[in-house]
């Protein structure tokens, strides 16, 4: 019995394996090509996001006919299953087994907390995606760069728009209790109180909260809006509780990065339309890369792009920014380092330039939901160029701070 | 006074839920001594068909029905093909149910993938209602109807039918049931379809409230769980009432000490388990 499903995982293994492999349809060339590994989550809860992360991957691959500044690029994906454990263990079989040159992902914050320490030790050049704060602030990791944002990089400037454009006064935030969700609350309600607006409630629903009816039923009445920090589908399910207990038109919805991303807004209705939220992507860009990618990508997959899949697209091309700037020269690991930080190149999130410490500066858009065509779109309404982890704040302060975190900045207001 | 409102009948729809989900697992842990991991899967699996019902054009209440049938059939195969072969193997039984609720995680990420796919409320049920002046979603007090009257057609079913009789004395003691005649293996599986089924119903049901995506098994295993611990197993008026017990806990729990939800969840659960291992109203031990 033992030995029978042995044998199968292994066979069913080997043949997942090369149907990927001969997928991609990079034949081997003379000279090495460059290994690049993708942590990725094709199972368990997360796989929505990290199957759009494969395909953003592979479409820019594709684009480049499987070469990078004149060397074939051999893309190896390993499935994460979203869990620390395994995201540890994949890295480690990537690097000591594959020999990969070069890393992207992973998913989550905490995957990419689990790997820290490995990639540190074996010097791997990673391009994540995950967006855990202190990565790029108070421990930074010399070999971490993350072209899409931390936490609260993007609700600093909701917290901006909030107050300035909006003209909300009061407002509650509502996150996932983990620590993605508490550092983009605490970003947002760190500039909104700066600004002399006033965080009035703050509620975490565990992660995997069943049903939003009782956090919906605590809600403030005296609000002007309510900011989701939500990820995956956990936004979409609350937005709809929320319309069914009557709350609808009696206060604003906003939302941050994850709140509701094209992957989920294909499954939502006219529930939708109007709510503002912030990311620093959107299917809608009207840039000249973008209007290509989105478009070719809806075709070939039949939605739009989100979050998860300009994610690895724009790793991509500051992947190809740098290894051009070395020629295509990987084995000289500190040289390739320096290439990466010190890119400056358009994407389809716009241009991407890093700061001292690995994180992306570039545009945070402001959206709202509308309908175009038959669906529903993530409507640009405000660009903030330039924007940088730390917002308007001195990043010496900023880092002189704790990190951002459940009770940090603490909550003067609420009632 | 809103908040006391709004969250006792909060209270009672999350407690109807919990019986529509928990009732299956607690007649098949009560008669065959299964705890059946799997009971979440069939949960989320009876959520996804009747999401693929509706898109083709059924109503809810027909979309139950399919989701339903559909998990009993699961069960019943699964029962014969599988946990048949492991009777009077307890940690068999329960690593085969493990396994076979990942297998089944992935095959639903694969068939419906990654994204949440939403159950149209019924049309009739969409508006809020009010409520001594506060609104409330209507589809959650129709909710609550459906569980009492599923409660008060099992009871019927165990309390005045010659097969509850049979399930009934084979919960007592199966031995002696077996000596006069029951034919328990057949019953094991009826029971074992029947609990597949309730769990079916209950992700159809619970359906537009949750929603159909990876993960709501694993979301809605531990509060089966819980619920049966806590009733004590084999007694269905047990699980009826921890329902709505964990339902209030869970509600006011969160609402009031929000940083300690599981804590408030978890930890009737110990008390009882180390307290009082019959459960409320149970007479076996867990």
């Amino acid at each position: 019995m033992t030995i029978d499903r042995r044998q199968f995982l292994q066979g069913t293994t080997a043949a997942g394996l090369s149907a990927s492999f001969s997928g991609m349809g990079f034949a081997q060339g003379s000279s090495e090509p460059i290994r690049l590994g993708l942590l990725t989550v094709k199972t368990g809860p997360l796989a929505s996001g990290g199957i759009d992360m494969e395909r953003g991957l592979m479409m820019y691959m594709a684009e480049r006919g499987g070469m990078l500044a004149g060397r074939k690029v051999e893309v190896i994906v390993a499935d994460t299953g979203g869990v620390p454990a395994t995201a540890r263990t994949k890295t480690q079989e990537l690097v000591e087994r594959n020999k990969v040159h070069v890393l992207t992902g992973p998913l989550a914050a905490f995957e990419a907390l689990a790997i820290d320490d490995y990639i540190r030790s074996q010097k791997i050049p990673t391009l994540s995606v995950a967006a855990a704060e202190d990565m790029t602030q108070r421990k930074q990791n010399p070999w971490f760069v993350r072209a899409t944002s931390t936490s609260s990089q993007c609700a600093h400037v909701l917290a901006d728009y909030c107050y300035k454009v909006l003209k909300y006064k009061r407002i509650i935030v509502v996150a996932d209790d983990i620590a993605y969700g508490h550092e983009m609350n605490a970003g947002f309600q760190r500039v909104f109180e700066d600004l002399g607006g006033k965080i009035i409630q703050k509620i975490f629903p565990p992660l995997t909260a069943p049903d939003y009816g009782s956090f919906i039923a605590q809600l403030k009445t005296d609000a002007d809006a309510v900011f989701l920090g939500f990820a995956g589908s956990n936004g979409f399910r609350f937005i709809r509780q929320f319309n069914e207990y009557g709350l609808k038109g009696k206060m604003a919805i906003v939302g941050g990065m994850t709140a509701i991303d094209e992957s989920v807004l294909r499954n939502m209705g006219d529930e939708a339309l109007g709510i503002i939220t912030t990311c620093w992507y959107s299917a809608e860009l009207g840039n000249p890369i973008n209007a290509k990618f989105a478009p070719k990508y809806r075709k070939e997959f039949g939605y739009d792009p989100g979050f998860y899949a300009a994610a690895t697209y724009v790793n991509g091309a500051v992947l190809e920014a740098a290894l051009n700037a070395v020629k295509g020269n990987v084995a000289n690991k500190e040289a390739f380092m320096a290439a990466l930080r010190k890119t400056n190149t358009m994407t389809a999130r716009g241009p991407v330039t890093f700061d001292d410490y690995g994180n992306v500066v570039g545009s945070v858009y402001i959206r709202r939901v509308e309908r175009t065509d038959g669906r529903l779109v993530n409507s640009v309404v405000q660009t903030y160029p330039n924007i940088s982890q730390f917002w308007n704040y001195d990043p010496k302060q900023f880092l002189a701070n704790p990190v951002y975190s459940r009770d940090w900045p603490p909550a003067k207001n609420l009632l | 006074m809103q908040f006391w409102v709004i969250q006792t009948l909060n209270s009672f729809s999350l407690g109807a839920l919990l019986f529509l989900l928990s009732s299956g697992f607690a007649l098949i842990f009560g008669l065959m001594r299964v705890v059946n991991l799997m009971h979440g899967s069939l949960f989320m699996i009876g959520a996804y068909v009747a999401a693929v019902a509706m898109h083709k054009g059924t109503g809810l209440a027909m979309a139950a029905v399919i989701a339903a049938v559909t998990t009993a059939v699961v069960g019943g195969v699964i029962e014969r093909l599988i946990l048949r072969r492991l009777a009077g193997n307890a940690q068999g039984q329960v690593l085969a149910t493990l396994g076979l609720s990942f297998i089944a995680a992935d095959f639903c990420l694969i068939v419906w993938g990654g994204d949440p796919i939403p159950i149209e409320t019924p049309a009739m049920f969409q508006a809020s209602m009010k409520f001594l002046g506060f609104s409330f979603p209507t589809y959650r007090v129709v909710v609550v109807a459906i569980a009492v009257i599923v409660g008060g057609l099992l009871y019927l079913l165990l309390e005045r039918t010659r097969l509850g009789a049979m399930i009934r004395a084979s919960v007592d003691d199966m031995q002696m049931a077996r000596a006069v005649g029951i034919p328990a293996s057949a019953l094991f599986t009826i029971v074992f379809c029947l609990g597949a089924l309730l769990a079916g119903l209950g992700g159809a049901i619970g359906g537009p409230i949750f929603s159909a995506y990876p993960g709501l098994d694993a979301d809605m295993l531990p509060l089966a769980l819980i619920v049966v611990i806590l009733g004590g197993v084999g007694s269905l008026v047990g699980t009826f009432v921890s329902s709505f017990i964990i339902g209030f806990l869970y509600t006011f729990g969160t609402a009031l000490l929000p940083d300690l939800a599981y804590v408030i969840l978890f930890l009737p659960m110990v008390v009882v388990i180390a307290f009082r291992p019959t459960g409320l109203f149970g007479t076996i031990k867990t």
